[in-house]
């Protein structure tokens, strides 16, 4: 069976501890998490937690049960079983001096980022995109030249009418 | 009328209709002991170790069906019932545990006996709390309550900080609760449970499978009524001893690495396999990739997670298993389903050839004791009626393979999480929840001196329990292990420097004997069973070097037993020397 990359998303009890019991689950029954993001929701009560991981689809399965076998846990989907739009942001900051500076700013423009800061030698870059495109800028920039790079981590939403709430 | 937290506590615990709490005070819950001072409706049994708290009531719940109760202290208290609460939670029992904390405002600060409590029993509770504000605690309690004992039981901690013990409110007591985030399903799928009676009908070597989760779920009855409707052959877990009369022909033993020769040999070959509230654990399933070759399988278990966990499940049934095997019955009645006799009657000659086998046998002596000679008198004394509690190792095969179980909540045991020192506070915890039954602890002497202690609380709140040792002067189980797979290197197995248990049980009060000739078990055993109200210590002196079989060795597959006498164990497979 082959692994694929899944995009969980969970709306949890804005519970303390709620997010450790999260974690914990994956800790100790040794699921592989890329990235975790946690963030308040409309309703004050919630927050909306999103988690990258991977696994072959008896994992999944398992990943999602276990999940939803947390009392914390109101909802979740697998966003990645249907359309959907995924979103990372990156912030990155890079040597610019001379020359360089027009070559990034035009790599920047290509993968429609934005330059936020500027000094006489960095640039800092903006960038949103799925993590494939925030890769794929920092695979385009040499690594000598790369200070710093701080990434959100994964957030999406379902494309179309569909969509996750109590 | 305002009420402080530890009385509200109290008042809750009253209105669950708890009946004994299992605890020990310390600081952080004092409010909360002198709120059950003045009152008689909850009654508090004083161990003598925390995790003794925790076995005693899993005891009580395991024997009665209702949530058990502890009580413990903030830091060491609550520590030391961490065993306790695993066990509890590997084998699903309610249990509510509610625990001192340091106050509030000092949470956090490595206060005098301040631990995470939250934190450290987090993985091993279904669910846990901590109260920050008097407000919350009558509804947090409820909550507890309501999830440690709805959908795959549990135990559940609220944590007390002190000051929320001491903060006074109005008590109202909520009486339902609804929760979100917590629904667990009850009812099966009818067009899931129509696929299954399809398939069960068109088996021709059917095979059930029962464990734990039909106790816990109250399906016996259903269990008994489906199975004998169908005729076809059924084997019981650890667990799940019990469920199904053992006494019946259509059980052919328990099933996994002691099971009987016939059972495992009957799951191997079975076309279609009925699995109901049971977890397809590695001892009963052996290696995986040779688990059940030819069937298709169907599990009915109320926890989701428990579906196609290890074994890829073809008729997944998410449900209680009571409602959902009375929709099958329903509609094999109503739709005359019929299985294929003639297959079946095939079936079962087959399974009697491997009965015939025999293969709890063992070498009778009139020289020594036999382990299994014992339970075998053990049933025969108490007529097959006793709770048996057990703890772990060898002794604890013995007894679920040799006293024959004929009632759910008969047969109480550490099977998940095989915890030595279960035993004898869980027969104290059963023995309150039926003073009138005759409880017996089957331990051994390495088993029994983790919690020897409760010997004393035992006689302070007179719950006379006979006490079966099965002494053979080794960590028997671990022993046997390395007879077989480790050349009979006997590395730090033998118990040297055993105390004299006639005079230890009679120092705590209690009866003590000593049976070394098989001629006394008999006289011995009934003896202790007339003293209606004292506890009896049996400390039986048994064949050192006798071994538990038939056994599957670890990485093994279900055909692949060895039997006593015939088979000289000699390793392993290389994988399965890594498992346990
Ligand atoms: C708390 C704990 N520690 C260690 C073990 C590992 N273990 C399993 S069986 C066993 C030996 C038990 O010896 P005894 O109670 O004398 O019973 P016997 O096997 O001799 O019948 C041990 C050490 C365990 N199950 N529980």
């Amino acid at each position: 069976m082959n692994n694929t990359r899944h995009i969980i998303s969970i709306l949890l009890e804005n519970e303390a501890g709620a997010l450790s019991r999260v974690a914990n689950l994956f800790s100790a029954r040794g699921f592989n998490i890329e990235c975790l993001t946690v963030a308040p929701t409309e309703d004050a009560s919630l927050s909306r937690l999103t988690l990258v991981t991977t696994g072959n689809e008896d994992i999944i399965e398992q990943i999602v049960k276990q999940l939803n076998k947390l009392i914390d846990v109101v909802k979740l989907i697998d966003l990645t079983e249907g359309p959907h739009i995924e979103r990372e942001l990156m912030l990155i900051k890079v040597k610019a001096t001379g020359e360089q500076r027009a070559e990034m700013q035009r790599l920047t423009d290509i993968f429609r980022g934005r330059v936020i800061d500027v000094t006489d030698s960095t640039f800092t870059i903006e960038l949103t995109g799925t993590s494939d495109k925030l890769d794929g800028f920092i695979g385009a920039v040499h690594s000598d030249n790369i200070l710093e790079v701080v990434r959100s981590g994964v957030t999406g939403i379902a494309r179309g009418q569909k969509s996750l709430h109590v | 009328m305002e009420l402080t937290g530890a009385e509200i506590v109290v008042r809750c615990l009253k209105e669950e209709g708890v009946e004994y709490v299992f605890g020990y005070p310390g600081g952080a819950i004092l409010h909360v002991y002198d709120a059950l001072y003045n009152q008689d409706d909850v009654k508090h049994i004083l161990v003598r170790h925390e995790q003794a708290a925790a076995h005693a009531a899993d005891g009580y719940a395991r024997a009665s069906g209702k949530p058990g109760v502890v009580l413990v202290t903030s830091g060491p208290g609550v520590t030391n019932a961490v065993t306790g609460i695993a066990t509890a939670y590997m084998d699903s029992i309610p249990m509510v545990v509610l625990s001192g904390q340091v106050p509030t405002k000092l949470i956090g600060n490595d206060a005098f006996q301040e631990v995470d409590a939250v934190g450290i029993t987090r993985p091993c509770v279904k669910h846990n709390f901590l109260v920050k504000d008097v407000i919350q605690l009558a509804e947090t309690i409820k909550k507890a309550f309501f999830i440690a004992t709805t959908g795959r039981p549990g135990p559940v901690l609220v944590d007390l900080p002190k000051d929320v013990t001491a903060a006074k409110t109005e008590f109202t007591y909520p009486r339902k609760i609804k929760m979100r985030s917590y629904n667990p399903t009850v009812k099966g799928h009818t067009g899931q449970i129509r696929k299954a009676v399809e398939l069960i009908a068109a088996a021709r070597r059917p095979m059930i499978y029962t464990g734990g989760g039909v106790i816990l779920g109250d399906g016996s009855r259903e269990l008994v009524e489906l199975t004998r409707l169908l005729g076809y052959p059924i084997t019981n877990t650890l667990m799940g001893l019990g469920a199904y009369p053992a006494t019946d022909p259509q059980f052919v033993g328990m099933l996994g690495m002691h099971g009987t020769y016939e059972a495992n040999m009957a799951m191997h070959d079975c076309d279609v396999l009925v699995g109901i509230g049971v977890r397809f654990d590695d001892r009963v399933t052996g290696a995986l990739d040779k688990f059940c070759p030819l069937a298709k399988v169907i599990h009915i278990d109320i926890d989701p997670s428990s579906i196609s966990k290890n074994v890829r499940v073809d008729v997944p049934i998410v449900g209680s298993v009571g409602s959902v095997l009375r929709a099958m019955i329903t509609m094999i009645r109503e739709e005359k389903f019929q299985p294929d006799a003639e297959a079946l009657a095939a079936w079962w000659r087959q399974i009697e050839q491997w009965r015939a086998i025999e293969s709890l046998k063992y070498n009778p002596s009139t020289e020594i004791i036999k382990p299994q000679f014992v339970i075998e008198q053990l049933y025969q004394v108490t007529a097959g009626q006793a709770i048996i509690t057990s703890d772990v190792g060898q002794h604890q095969m013995w007894a679920a393979q040799h006293y024959h179980f004929d009632r759910p909540r008969q047969w109480i045991n550490s099977g998940g999480l095989g915890t030595m020192g279960f035993g004898l506070p869980a027969a104290m915890g059963a023995k309150l929840a039926f003073p009138e039954q005759d409880v017996a602890c089957v331990t051994g002497e390495g088993s029994i001196q983790m919690m020897l202690q409760e010997l004393s609380t035992i006689k302070q709140y007179n719950t006379p329990i006979k006490i079966v040792n099965l002494n053979n002067r080794y960590l028997g189980m671990v022993r046997q292990w390395q007879e077989f797979f480790y050349e009979k290197r006997y590395s730090m197995t033998y118990m040297d420097a055993l105390p004299d248990f006639v005079k230890l049980a009679d120092a705590y009060g209690h009866v003590g004997m000593r049976i070394d000739r098989p001629a006394d078990v008999e006289g011995a055993l009934r003896e202790a069973f007339a003293l209606k109200d004292r506890t009896v210590f049996l400390d039986f002196i048994t064949d050192q070097e006798e071994n538990v079989f038939p056994m599957i060795p670890a990485g093994g597959g279900q055909n692949e037993m060895l039997l006593a006498g015939k088979d000289k164990m000699v390793s392993t497979h290389e994988e399965g020397m890594i498992l346990v």
